[in-house]
């Protein structure tokens, strides 16, 4: 289980950013978190909440959106989205697609802030 | 002057720190011209065993090291202090995987220009190790024949994010009714491609092929 420290780190970002903004309030943090980043949503929205607790924000809430894993068919060139990190193969075509575009994503896309 | 709540974007990688010491590390073992290659596998696949015939048999030729991650217990680097190469324990305290800067500390003392390998030995879990850059040149993933052909397919994203496989103490493969076919598949499934290598650190079966292959990846021009 790391999404503790997952869920930390998400935090210090959103302290960092909001800092440099000269100390406003965060409201809610956005996240982008891919089928492949190696965490699990559940686990960190559960850790968020504990996590947050100890924070200067503690009614902030944590969005986080799915990023599916796109790959690239190198038959179709073109990109493709696979329904399942099971099997890396083009849904058109059935090739196998090992070319990741995106799914890798844990990246706090956007704060909403309140002065 | 007053402004309501108000969005920003912000576009920032939550493991945007370790990523940045991970590249650091890269670039440093690039100018030294040390090959590292990170291990991770679930517990008792058998790195351990693996990385200790892996360092005997290069201290032959090469300068070979190895740092190896742990919850806890020293016993890892003691067994493979055997091989005569240099060997660091990380342990980790709670922490489930290693992170690029316990690499970066343990390796303070080390001169890199002195090694041709570096073995990172990842603490045994299939699913963090996974997020966490370590500035390898290739991450291997090890899977016993007797942990049971899905494991890729239960841990697709470990397997995904690594360069080469290794299946394991295939010694034993007869014994546990290995499917072979089935275990290739489901690899293959979930990183096509990807180059798969079976070793008997009991019996050394394969073992030349894997030292083969390790030397082909450092001295082979990389991109």
């Amino acid at each position: 289980m790391h999404e503790l420290s997952i869920a930390m780190s998400v935090l210090e970002l959103a302290e960092e950013e909001a800092d440099r903004r000269g100390g406003v309030g965060v409201r809610t943090i956005y996240l982008k978190l891919g089928a492949l980043s190696g965490v699990d949503k559940q686990a960190l929205l559960s850790a968020y909440e504990l996590a947050v607790e100890q924070t200067q924000f503690a009614d902030c809430q944590l969005i986080i959106e799915d990023i599916p894993t796109t790959v690239y068919c190198s038959k179709c060139e073109a990109e493709r989205t696979i329904p399942s990190i099971q099997l890396f193969e083009c849904p058109e075509c059935g090739t196998p697609a090992s070319d990741v575009v995106r799914g890798r994503e844990l990246q706090v896309s956007a704060l909403e802030l309140s002065e | 002057m007053t402004f309501g709540p108000r969005i920003v974007e912000v576009r920032q990688n939550v493991l945007k720190h370790n990523d940045q010491v991970a590249r650091e590390l890269r670039r440093e073992f690039h100018d030294a011209g040390v090959f590292v290659v990170s291990l991770v596998s679930s517990p008792g696949a058998g790195k351990t065993a693996l990385l200790e015939k892996t360092l005997t048999r290069l201290n032959q030729v090469y300068r070979p090291a190895a740092l190896v991650g742990d919850l806890a217990t020293e016993n890892d680097a003691v067994r493979l202090a055997r091989s005569c190469a240099p060997v660091k324990q990380i342990n980790t305290g709670t922490l489930c995987h290693l992170e690029a800067a316990m690499v970066r500390s343990a390796l303070e003392e080390w001169k890199l220009a002195g090694l041709d390998f570096l073995f990172v030995e990842n603490v045994g879990n299939l699913v963090c190790p996974s997020s966490y850059d370590l500035g390898e040149n290739m991450r291997v993933v090890l899977l016993s024949v007797t942990e049971g052909e899905d494991k890729p397919l239960k841990y697709p994203t470990i397997f995904n994010t690594a360069d080469a496989a290794v299946i394991t103490k295939v010694d034993l493969a007869e014994a546990v009714e290995f499917n072979r076919q089935e275990t290739y598949k489901n690899i293959q499934a979930v990183r096509p491609g990807m180059q798969i290598i079976e070793v008997s650190s009991k019996s050394e079966q394969g073992l030349e092929s894997w030292i083969e292959f390790l030397m082909q990846q450092h001295y082979s021009p990389r991109l």
